[in-house]
C-alpha cells in the first residue's frame, strides 16, 4: 500500500489512478488531480530531505541558465519535452515507459500519461538528449510519434556546414534528430509535429545561413520511378514488335519442310543466322544484362536461365552453320535452332509486356489514394482568408471550405453545416451530414454548404496519409503461405541448371540418335520452363490487389498475415455496446396512462430533463428534439441520486424516475409495474413519470441495435462462423439484445478487464477467434484475439491493437473484411497451384521423362509459351480481385 | 570416350554452378562509423547487393543506405528476417534501413523471394 504524497490517502499500487516518477522513485496517486499538483511542485509534497550534492549543483545551475523550459515549478533549469507516445494500451504501459525514462542518467522527472498518450520529461540537456529519451521509449516497446522529412538545402559545401546545420536544428525544440548529407544536399529531420512544424524547421535552417529549396511532394519523388518504367515499357513494346517480325520470318524459314511455299532463300543457314543475331543480342540484351548483373553478385535468376538457354540454342546453331563438315564427320546432321532461340526470346518478352501492364494495375489503389491528396487549403490567417499549400497548415488553423471543394486536412467543424461525400475514405456512398462539433476527414469532398473547421491532424497524421502508409505497408508484406515458395525460389535456379545439365548428360549418353540434338533441346526446354517468375508473383500481387480493394471499402488490413489468419477464423466475438448497438441510449417506448398524449409526456419529461446531465435524460431530450417538441426551462430542479429527478414545468410538479422514487413520493404505480417488468426483460430501462403526484406514463430507454446488426450477424453465420456476444450487462439485458441481433451465444456480466480472459478461453478450446470492438476500450481483447477488428475508427486509423481497422461504424464492414480475406487467400492458393504446376510439373516433362513411355517431348518454344503464360495468368488471376463483390455491400 | 567426357563435364559444371551460386563468399565491407554514433554504409542494388557481405559492430545502431539502381522487380523489397524488416526500395532512390544488432553472428538479408542474397556479419 502506497501513500498519495499530495492528499495522504492510502493507494494500492496497482489500482492507482496515476503515477509519477520523481528522482527514480515512483509515487502513486488517488486521482489525476493529485498527480498534477505533485508534478508541478514535487518537492513541496515530499518531506524536504537534505539536498544532495547533485541538487545543490542544480540550484546553482538554475541561477545561471536562462529559463528555456516550458516546465513549471522547481525544474526551471531543466529542459522539458512532451513526447507523444504511440502504442500504449493500458495504464501499466505508462509505468513501464516511466521506469525506463526515469532510469536514464540526466532525467530529472518523467511522467507518462496514458490518457493523452504523452510522456513529459524534465531533463538535463547536457547529460541526456531527446534522442536518448526516444530510444528509451522505443526500447520499452513503444514508439514516439515523430515525423521525418528530407529537406533540400542549398549552400552546404563543406563538412563544417553540415555540422552547423545539424547543430542549429538539434538545438531547436521539437527536433529529435537531424542528419545533413553533403552528397544529396539534403537534411533529414526527425521532429515532433506537436512541438514544431515544417515552416519553423525551414526558418531554423535559413537562420543558420542556408537556403531551403522547395520540399518535393512524395508523389513527385515516386514519379522518377514511374517515368523510367514507362520509358522501359515503351522500349519493350517496340522491341517486341520488331522481334515478332524477325522471329516469324525465322520460324517460317525453318519450317520449309512442311511449308513448301516459303522461298528457299529463307531457309539458308546464313540468312537465318543474320536474322537471329539482332533478336539474340539486341532484343534479348536485357536478359544478358540482367544475368550478368546477377552473376557478378553470385546470384542466378530467370535472366540467367533465359540467357543460358537461348545462348545454347543460338551458339550450337552458329557452329552448325559455320562448321557443318565437323558435325557431318561426327555423324550428326548439321541442323540449326535459330527459330528456337528467337521465338523463346520474343515470347518471353511478350509475357513481360503483359505482366508489366497487369502489374501496373495492382498498385492502382495506392495511386488513387495518393491522387486524393489535396494541394491547397484556405485558412484564416491574420484576420483574412489565405490560400496556402496544404503542407503549411498547422494544427489549430481555422480552415474555410466552400461547396464543391476538397477538405484539405482532418479537423472538427466549428461553424456552418454541410453534407460531405466521404466515399473515397470510408466507402460509404451516402454523403454524411456535418454540423458544428463533427469530425471531417481530409480529402473528402464538401457537397452543399460552406463551413469552417479547426485542423486537428495535418501532414503525416491525417487519416489519408495514414491509410496510404498502412496500405503501402500491407502491400509490401507477405502472407505466411508464401514462405515455402520463397524457400524454394532461393535455391531454384542453381538446381534447375543442375537438372538441365543432368538431362543433357543423360540424353547424350542414353538417348536415341541424334543424341546431341535431343540433349540440347531438352536442356533448353528445362531452362526455359523453370523460370520462377510466376512463383514470385503469386502471393504479392494478390495481397496488393486485396488490400487495395479493402481500402476502397474503408477496410484497412495490416498485412498478408492478417489476411491469411482472417480467412481461417471460425468464431467471431462482438463487443456489445457501441459495436452491435449504437452505444447511446434511445427512447424506445412511451406508454401514456390516462389523459396525457405521448407527446405531452415527452414534453414534460424533456423539459424536466433539460437541466439533467444523465445519459438517460439526454436520450429523452434527444427524442423530444427529434419530434420537434418545444421544451420549457424547468424550475426547482432536483436530481435524486440513483433514483431520478424532480422539477416544476409550467407550474406542474414533475417526477421522473424508478419505482422507488415513486414509492418515496407516495405515487401509486399500480398495473404499470407489470409493463415496467416486461420492458426490463427486453433489456430496456423503464422510467415512471408522475405529473402533480399522479402516475401519467412510462418511458423506456435502451441502447438499441444498429440497424444493420441483425443482417450482418446473419451473413456471418452464413459464412459458417459462430457468432458470440460479449458484454458487461446482466444476463437478462444481454439475452434480450442478443435475441434481437440473432446471436445465440452470449457471454454476459464480463468485467472489461476480463474480456481478454474470455477470448483466451475460447482460443484454448481450439477456436480461431476474431474480436470486433472499438480500438480503445477493447484494445487488449483485440490484441489477444487471432484477428482484432477495430470498428468505427474514424480518422484514428492507426489502431495498434487491431489487425483490421474499419473506418466506418458499420458491421457490414466486418462481413466484407472476412469475405475479402477468404477471396484473397483463395486467389493466392490458385496462383500458387498454377505457379507450382508450371514449374514443378513442367520440369520433368521438359527433361523428357515422358519420352520413354509416351514419346512426348516438350518443344522449347512451347516451354517458353507456357512460361510466359504462367506469369500472365497469375497476375490476371490476382487482378480479378478488383472486380469482386464483397459480402454485405452492393457493388459501387 | 565421348560420353565419359560429357558426363564428367556435366558433373563439373553442376558442381561449379552450385558452389558459385549457393556457397561462395562475396565482397566484404565494413560499415563506417559516422557522426551521430551510427555505423553507416551505402549498398548499391542492381541484380544483387554491392557490397553483399557487410560487417558491423554489435550494440551500435546500423544504417544501411540502399540505393536501388534499377527497376527490375526482383530487388524491389529488402528483407531482414532477424529484425523483422521488410521495406520497399523505390527505384533510383536511397532508402535507409535502420536497426541495432544486439547479438553476434551472421544474418542473411535479401529480396522478398530470397533470390538476391546478402549477409550481415555482426562482430
Amino acid at each position: 500500500m502506497a501513500v498519495d504524497p499530495v492528499c495522504g490517502m492510502e493507494v494500492k499500487e496497482d489500482e492507482a489512478a496515476a503515477t509519477s516518477v520523481y528522482k527514480g522513485k515512483t509515487y502513486y496517486f488517488c486521482a489525476p488531480g493529485c498527480k498534477k499538483k505533485f508534478d508541478e511542485h514535487p518537492e513541496a509534497y515530499l518531506k524536504a530531505p537534505e539536498p544532495s550534492e547533485e541538487e545543490k549543483k542544480e540550484t546553482v545551475h538554475a541561477g545561471e541558465a536562462p529559463d528555456r523550459s516550458a516546465g513549471k515549478g522547481t525544474e526551471t533549469a531543466k529542459d522539458r519535452i512532451d513526447l507523444p507516445v504511440v502504442g500504449m494500451s493500458c495504464a501499466s504501459c505508462a509505468s513501464t515507459i516511466q521506469r525506463g525514462l526515469g532510469g536514464l542518467a540526466g532525467v530529472e522527472k518523467a511522467s507518462v500519461n496514458f490518457a493523452n498518450s504523452k510522456a513529459t520529461v524534465f531533463y538535463e540537456p547536457k547529460l541526456v538528449k531527446p534522442e536518448d529519451l526516444i530510444r528509451s521509449i522505443r526500447q520499452s516497446g513503444y514508439d514516439v510519434g515523430t515525423a521525418s522529412i528530407a529537406i533540400p538545402v542549398q549552400g552546404m559545401e563543406c563538412a563544417s556546414c553540415v555540422q552547423s546545420v545539424e547543430k542549429a536544428l538539434l538545438g531547436t525544440r521539437g527536433v529529435t534528430k537531424a542528419a545533413a548529407n553533403l552528397a544529396t544536399e539534403k537534411v533529414r529531420v526527425e521532429y515532433i509535429p506537436s512541438e514544431i512544424n515544417i515552416r519553423e524547421i525551414k526558418k531554423v535552417i535559413e537562420g543558420a545561413g542556408y537556403k531551403v529549396l522547395e520540399i518535393p511532394h512524395d508523389e513527385e519523388m515516386r514519379d522518377v520511378e514511374r517515368i523510367v518504367r514507362e520509358k522501359e515499357y515503351k522500349a519493350l513494346k517496340r522491341k517486341f514488335f520488331i522481334g515478332l517480325i524477325l522471329a516469324l520470318t525465322i520460324f517460317l524459314g525453318s519450317s520449309t519442310h512442311w511449308l513448301p511455299f516459303i522461298p528457299g532463300i529463307l531457309s539458308n543457314f546464313y540468312v537465318l543466322w543474320a536474322l537471329a543475331t539482332p533478336v539474340q543480342f539486341w532484343i534479348g540484351r536485357q536478359f544478358y544484362k540482367g544475368a550478368w548483373g546477377a552473376f557478378k553478385h553470385r546470384n542466378a535468376d530467370m535472366n540467367t536461365l533465359i540467357a543460358v538457354g537461348t545462348s545454347a540454342a543460338y551458339f550450337y546453331s552458329v557452329a552448325a552453320t559455320v562448321f557443318p563438315s565437323f558435325f557431318a564427320s561426327a555423324g550428326v546432321e548439321p541442323k540449326v535452332y535459330f527459330d528456337t532461340s528467337a521465338v523463346i526470346i520474343v515470347l518471353i518478352l511478350f509475357g513481360r509486356l503483359l505482366e508489366a501492364k497487369a502489374k501496373g494495375q495492382t498498385s492502382e489503389a495506392i495511386r488513387k489514394l495518393v491522387g486524393l491528396q489535396p494541394k491547397t487549403a484556405r485558412v484564416i490567417r491574420e484576420g483574412g482568408e489565405l490560400d496556402i499549400p496544404v503542407e503549411e497548415v498547422v494544427v489549430g488553423d481555422l480552415v474555410v471550405v466552400r461547396p464543391g471543394e476538397k477538405i484539405p486536412v482532418d479537423g472538427m467543424v466549428k461553424e456552418g453545416k454541410s453534407s460531405v461525400d466521404e466515399s473515397m475514405i470510408t466507402g460509404e456512398s451516402i454523403p454524411a451530414r456535418k454540423k458544428s462539433g463533427d469530425e471531417v476527414i481530409g480529402a473528402t469532398i464538401n457537397k452543399t454548404g460552406s463551413f469552417r473547421f479547426e485542423a486537428t491532424k495535418v501532414g503525416k497524421d491525417t487519416a489519408l496519409a495514414q491509410i496510404i502508409k498502412l496500405v503501402q505497408d500491407a502491400q509490401g508484406s507477405k502472407a505466411p503461405i508464401q514462405r515455402l515458395a520463397d524457400i524454394i525460389a532461393g535455391y531454384f535456379v542453381p538446381i534447375v541448371i543442375s537438372i538441365a545439365l543432368v538431362s543433357f548428360v543423360v540424353w547424350f549418353n542414353f538417348g536415341p540418335q541424334p543424341a546431341l540434338t535431343f540433349a540440347l533441346l531438352n536442356f533448353v526446354a528445362v531452362m526455359i520452363i523453370a523460370c520462377p517468375c510466376a512463383l514470385g508473383l503469386a502471393t504479392p500481387t494478390a495481397v496488393m490487389v486485396g488490400t487495395g480493394k479493402g481500402a476502397e471499402y474503408g477496410i484497412l488490413i495490416k498485412g498478408g498475415e492478417s489476411l491469411e489468419i482472417a480467412h481461417k477464423i471460425d468464431t467471431i466475438v462482438f463487443d456489445k455496446t457501441g459495436t452491435l448497438t449504437k452505444g447511446e441510449p434511445e427512447v424506445t417506448d412511451i406508454l401514456p396512462l390516462g389523459s396525457l398524449s405521448a407527446d405531452a409526456i415527452l414534453r414534460f419529461a424533456g423539459s424536466a430533463e433539460k437541466a439533467s446531465e444523465h445519459p438517460l435524460g439526454e436520450a429523452i431530450l434527444k427524442k423530444a428534439e427529434e419530434r420537434k417538441i418545444d421544451l420549457i426551462d424547468p424550475v426547482d430542479f432536483n436530481a435524486v441520486e440513483g433514483h431520478g429527478i424532480e422539477a416544476h414545468v409550467e407550474g406542474r410538479s414533475i417526477l421522473l424516475g424508478n419505482k422507488r422514487l415513486m414509492g418515496d413520493r407516495g405515487v401509486e404505480v399500480g398495473d404499470m409495474e407489470d409493463k415496467a417488468v416486461r420492458l426490463a426483460t427486453e433489456g430496456k430501462t423503464p422510467i415512471y413519470i408522475a405529473v402533480d403526484g399522479k402516475l401519467s406514463g412510462l418511458v423506456a430507454v435502451a441502447d438499441t441495435l444498429k440497424e444493420n446488426s441483425p443482417q450482418a450477424v446473419q451473413k456471418l453465420k452464413n459464412l459458417g462462423l459462430q457468432v458470440i456476444m460479449l458484454t458487461g450487462d446482466n444476463k437478462k439485458t444481454a439475452a434480450a439484445i442478443a435475441e434481437k441481433a440473432g446471436i445465440e451465444r452470449v457471454i454476459s456480466e464480463v468485467l472489461p478487464e476480463d474480456k481478454v480472459l474470455e477470448i483466451k478461453r475460447l482460443q484454448s478450446g481450439g477456436k480461431k477467434v476474431a474480436m470486433v470492438g472499438d480500438g480503445i476500450n477493447d484494445a487488449p481483447a483485440l490484441a489477444q484475439a487471432d484477428i482484432g477488428i477495430a470498428i468505427g475508427s474514424g480518422t484514428d486509423v492507426a489502431v495498434e491493437a487491431s489487425d483490421i481497422t474499419l473506418i466506418r461504424d458499420d458491421l457490414d464492414g466486418v462481413v466484407s473484411a472476412i469475405d475479402l480475406s477468404k477471396k484473397t487467400i483463395k486467389t493466392i492458393k490458385q496462383n500458387l497451384f498454377w505457379a507450382f504446376f508450371y514449374n514443378t510439373a513442367g520440369i520433368p516433362v521438359a527433361a523428357g521423362i515422358l519420352y520413354p513411355f509416351f514419346g512426348i517431348l516438350l518443344n522449347p518454344m512451347l516451354a517458353s509459351a507456357a512460361m510466359a503464360f504462367s506469369s500472365v495468368s497469375v497476375v490476371s488471376n490476382s487482378l480479378r480481385l478488383r472486380r469482386i463483390k464483397l459480402g454485405g455491400r452492393e457493388e459501387r | 570416350m565421348e560420353k565419359l567426357f560429357v558426363t564428367l563435364g556435366g558433373l563439373i559444371l553442376i558442381f561449379l554452378v552450385n558452389w558459385y551460386f549457393l556457397f561462395s563468399k562475396g565482397k566484404i565491407k565494413r560499415a563506417a562509423m559516422g557522426n551521430n554514433q551510427v555505423q553507416e554504409i551505402t549498398v548499391k542494388v542492381k541484380g544483387g547487393y554491392d557490397p553483399d557481405v557487410i560487417v558491423v559492430k554489435k550494440g551500435i545502431p546500423v544504417r544501411l543506405n540502399f540505393y536501388r539502381d534499377e527497376t527490375a522487380d526482383c530487388s524491389e523489397i529488402i528483407v531482414f528476417e532477424e529484425w523483422d524488416i521488410r521495406k520497399p526500395l523505390p527505384a533510383f532512390k536511397t532508402t535507409p534501413v535502420e536497426f541495432t544488432p544486439q547479438k553476434e553472428g551472421e544474418y542473411a538479408f535479401g529480396c522478398a523471394m530470397g533470390m538476391l542474397k546478402g549477409k550481415l556479419i555482426v562482430s
